[in-house]
């Protein structure tokens, strides 16, 4: 196995500004992995070769002319389907957009190009980012690198799954209700969902448009920082988008150490319905925090336990509004023109045939809980629980600096195990939601292996908003403080298992 | 694609009337008290659209003035264009109206071809501009009709349908669709109920619509085009019976796009739901549609079970909150209301208020002050326009301003008239020549040879032969009977088949019978 797919991504960077590799080594590397075992993953529902080939060397050439390019520059990336990116599809995990090609690419894919990455195609997700599982997808489940038969999260589990394939040193997702901190945590692997506002929204499909947030995913706290800063930043495209300073995330991200810092356990967050291992591993990274001397408060945040029916109701009221426009009548497969249908019979056949049952069951929900005279007692209520949520994280941010909970209440789940259960599909969002709703900052970082299955755990921090910083430096050091223990990353017992095979 | 069964202006169910089915129209008023409101949308003359940086050109070729946020691509993001709320601001404060601190845009959701996203960005329940009142003139005087509200909007695109024999949908082969104006930035306004006109309520509606044409054009946010769509007026109406307080079942009249129409449509109107009324029957809630042409409505959609548009908080766009500093200091760019600019100019001008009067109900005051800017004296303007002109335009059943002449043009005959180049009779004649685009006054006379004779030569030579003509005139003249010059000035004139100025004709006789 070539060694440059186990290398982090920072390590790449340099050795491609050094010379001691080349862009396009490092490309071909990721393309023949993606080559040799995406088939059994379908982390990639669309591999760019030729382009990404062609971006590396534009990139290995810039170097040999001695030009001094960003810490990242020629280094791979996965980008998830839900981004536009000129010359490719995006398709959103959906049949209604099989074929579709944006005629422009999105802020933060824009951002990368600028930067040097090189993209090497689209990761797989569940239909318009609705989903936990990616089985959501039109275009087949992917398979967690851990363990074949279960799920790598979703929406995102193609760029995660990327990930510790390591078909990809680097990915960007998007977090709705905890669609890069979901599948980070059950694939062992970096995810942060920035602030509200962080990063651009400008071309990233729309599901839930006050939730959505586009982020990194990586193998270490040091890539995903590296990552973060390249993405982030004010985008005048985008009316949400905060027109202030990146925090200083890459800085924090090589502190790793959390003396004095108060780290609050958020108590409504764990216990019951969170798997014995998931907890046991949560309360072993407190007490390894404890020990590199942070202060640890236990905070309540009482309305955290309506997050979820507020969000099943805000979600899917946004998703009914954000996907009325795909009626095939501009884009998208068209059903049912054949003359003996008017525009609005063929709107209704396209749409029936081309969204999956997740996506029409959210359309429905959405469309009911706006209607008039149901507004006020399920859209006006959920609104406020969101307004009561935010209360809760300010509170609790008074008492401590950064909130902890397990990211996910299990470890990954096996594939078909929830499809017909959508209410335990939509649990695995749980600790993930409150942050989505009060926009403010959040991570799951690995933190080893649930003794019972031998699967990975994720451990939550949560930060008020535009404090990344803060999420980057406990991050560095629940990752420097596990390390020292287990001797190495997580992810080099991906290797070792693949080694023995 | 097929024809569809979303078309809003289908013809089915509601009934056209004849005129002789039609209540009387003093026999309504005697029995009902009519109830109009009045949904005005105006187009915004921004540069670019209300959410993304096309342009908001009239004509384009189609498709051209488009990208991916006025497409609605997918991941594509509005962003407001601040000139429009700017203009929104303004109109807002002609029209008297509070202007929100803090306002939200919302969605109207519903699904429809010429919508790129199915739904429209409006505004619901926080209308940047609320609770306003403006003063209409009418032919009694001033009437207050109150402001509910001016929101902001974008607009839809436009559909051809193509193979049909009516340009519906139904029928059609298929349907082009052209985005070009889909975000175009619209200010919807929007009256309370008007109670208390009376047998005027067509008058005020008019009149408030006028006002709101020179209010907007006056503050130069819009073209103010009716009949380019960029001032679109929905007539409601109800009628109420006399000495009742419930309010009845109202029709909203479309595809009003006139002033004269609007006026047209709401006397149908009033008459139709008069007649019906009168036969104990119900008025069913529903869009009538008017024909500028049959002058009648037709119905429409029935809006007996009221759409839901599910409207909710746009959340891809921030709120809009105008800074009062902000909003004092476009406060100071409001022109005065028209009605203020027409008593000094009134004043100025030194016509009588039926003078004024007819000049407004004319819709003659924009060319009238043209005119006189173009150097015509204000009397000459109006004589020109309110008479030779006016005729013509009522002759040919259209409006002063669609007349092919210009106020400038009307400027240069009367100065024609003023050197003593021409006189009133042939500067008729001149008129009638330009309507006939047959060229630029000046040129006109020059090259028809319709300049009065100053050859004093062959004026005396007339004047003699005319003295010839008619010894008992000269001799009465000569007897002092001063008033018989005239019957020699007329035979004059004649002899110069109307080239000569009469004051000085009248002078020649006078010399030449000593």
């Amino acid at each position: 196995m070539n060694p440059l797919i186990h290398t982090p991504a920072v390590e790449l960077g340099r050795m491609i500004a050094t010379g001691e590799t080349c862009s396009e080594e490092v490309v071909q590397a990721h393309l023949d992995r993606i080559g040799a075992v995406d088939s059994d993953i379908n982390a990639f529902l669309y591999v760019d070769t030729e382009r990404a080939l062609a971006q590396a060397r534009a990139v290995d050439a810039r170097v040999a002319a001695g030009e001094r390019l960003g810490p990242l520059a020629g280094v791979p990336i996965g980008v998830k389907d839900a981004f536009t990116y000129m010359g490719a599809p995006t398709t959103c995990g959906s049949a209604m957009l099989r074929d579709w090609r944006p005629p422009y690419t999105s802020t933060v894919v824009q951002h990368l190009l600028d930067a040097g990455l090189v993209i090497l195609g689209k990761t797989n997700m569940d239909e318009f980012a609705m989903g936990s599982s990616t089985e959501n997808s039109a275009f087949g489940p992917t398979h967690n690198p851990w363990d074949l038969t279960r799920i790598p999260g979703g929406s995102g589990g193609g760029s995660s799954a990327a990930l510790a394939a390591f078909e990809a040193p680097l990915a960007i997702g998007s977090d709705t209700g905890g669609s890069i901190r979901q599948p980070a945590s059950v694939t062992g692997t970096v995810g942060v969902k920035p602030t509200y506002g962080g990063c651009s929204r400008y071309g990233l499909v729309a599901t839930a448009s006050s939730l959505d947030q586009a982020g990194p995913c990586a193998r270490s706290v040091m890539d995903a920082a590296l990552l973060h800063q390249v993405m982030a930043g004010y985008d005048p495209k985008d009316s949400t988008s905060i027109d202030q300073p990146v925090p200083g995330v890459v800085e924090a991200a090589g502190r790793r150490d959390v003396k004095g810092m108060r780290i609050g356990v958020v108590t409504d967050l764990g216990g019951e319905g969170y798997a014995p291992g998931v907890t046991q591993r949560f309360n072993e990274t407190v007490e390894l925090l404890a020990g590199a001397d942070a202060e640890i408060v236990e905070v309540s945040c009482p309305y955290f336990r309506y997050a979820l029916p507020a969000y099943y109701l805000i979600m899917p009221s946004e998703v009914s509004s954000n996907l009325a426009r795909f009626d095939a009548m501009r884009y998208g497969l068209r059903v049912g023109d054949d003359g003996s249908h008017s525009a609005e019979q063929v709107m209704k056949l396209s749409r029936g045939a081309n969204f999956g049952p997740e996506v029409i069951r959210r359309v429905i929900l959405g469309t009911y809980a706006l209607s008039s005279g149901y507004y006020d007692a399920y859209y006006g209520s959920a609104q406020k629980v969101r307004t009561l949520i935010i209360r809760d994280f300010s509170r609790a941010f008074e008492q401590a600096d950064v909130l902890v909970s397990p990211a996910t209440p299990t470890t990954a789940f096996k594939l078909g195990e929830r499809v017909d259960d959508p209410m335990a599909m939509y649990q695995a969002d749980l600790a993930t939601i409150p942050t989505n709703l009060a926009g403010n900052t959040a991570a799951s970082f690995p933190v080893g292996l649930a003794p019972e299955d031998g699967l990975p755990v994720g451990f939550q921090v949560m930060a008020p908003p535009m404090r990344e910083d803060r999420v980057y430096q406990v991050g560095s050091a629940v990752e420097a403080l596990w390390e020292d223990t287990w001797g190495a990353p997580l992810w080099t017992q991906l290797v070792t298992r693949e080694d023995a095979r | 694609m097929g024809s569809a069964s979303v078309d809003p202006a289908s013809d089915k169910g509601g009934r056209t009337m004849s005129d002789d089915e039609l209540m009387d129209y003093d026999e309504v008023m005697d029995r009902f008290d009519p109830v109009i409101g009045l949904e005005v949308h105006v187009e915004l003359n921004t540069a670019s659209k209300m959410f993304c940086s096309c342009s908001t050109g009239f004509g384009g070729e189609p498709n051209s003035q488009t990208c991916p946020v006025c497409l609605g691509l997918p991941g594509s993001l509005p962003v407001v264009n601040g000139k429009a709320v700017e203009s929104a601001i303004r109109i807002g404060l002609a029209l008297n109206c509070s202007i929100a601190t803090w306002c939200r845009f919302a969605r109207k959701n519903y699904f429809y071809p010429d919508m790129t996203k199915n739904f429209q960005i409006s505004q619901y329940d926080e209308p940047l501009c609320f609770d306003g009142q403006v003063e209409v003139e009418t032919d009694d005087g001033m009437f207050t009709v109150p402001i509910e509200r001016a929101h902001m909007e974008e607009d839809a695109g436009k559909s051809l349908h193509v193979g049909g024999a009516t340009g519906r949908i139904q029928g059609a082969d298929h349907s082009l669709m052209d985005y070009n104006r889909a975000g175009v930035p619209l200010i919807e306004i929007v009256t309370r109920p008007v109670i208390g006109a009376g047998s005027k309520a067509p008058q005020v509606a008019r009149a408030y619509v006028t006002f709101l044409r020179d209010m907007v054009c006056a503050l130069g946010v819009s073209d103010v085009r009716m009949e380019q769509g960029s001032l679109r007026c929905d007539a409601n109406i109800s009628l109420m019976p006399k000495g009742s307080t419930v309010l009845g079942t109202r029709t909203e009249t479309k595809n009003v796009n006139s002033l004269r129409s609007v006026e047209k449509a709401l006397t149908y109107e009033i008459r139709r739901q008069g007649a019906i009324l009168a036969a104990g029957g119900r008025i069913k809630q529903e869009t009538r549609h008017w024909h500028e042409d049959g002058e009648y409505t037709s119905a429409g959609r029935s809006k007996e079970q009221a759409e839901d548009y599910r409207y909710f908080p746009e959340p891809d766009l921030v709120p809009v909150a105008p800074a009062p500093a902000w909003v004092e200091d476009l406060r100071a760019t409001i022109p005065q209301p028209p009605a203020v600019v027409r008593a000094a100019l009134r004043q100025k001008w030194g016509f009588s208020a039926a003078e004024m009067r007819d000049v407004v109900a004319a819709e003659a005051l924009d060319l009238l002050i043209a005119t006189v800017e173009a150097g015509a004296s204000p009397q000459a303007a109006r004589k020109w326009w309110m008479t030779e002109l006016l005729r013509r335009a009522n002759a040919a059943d259209t409006s002063l301003d669609q007349l092919p002449i210009t106020a400038s043009q009307v400027a240069e005959i009367q100065a024609l008239v003023d050197e003593s180049v021409i006189n009133d009779k042939v500067a008729r004649h001149v008129f009638e020549a330009v309507l006939a685009g047959q060229g630029e006054p000046r040129a006109i006379v020059e090259q028809q040879g319709l300049a009065v004779v100053m050859d004093v030569d062959a004026l005396q030579a007339a004047v003699d032969q005319a003295i010839a003509a008619d010894p008992d005139a000269a001799a009465k003249i000569r007897d002092g009977k001063v008033q018989a010059v005239g019957a020699l000035i007329g035979a004059v004139m004649r002899l110069m088949k109307g080239q000569a100025d009469a004051a000085t004709v009248r002078r020649l006789i006078l010399d030449t019978l000593g």
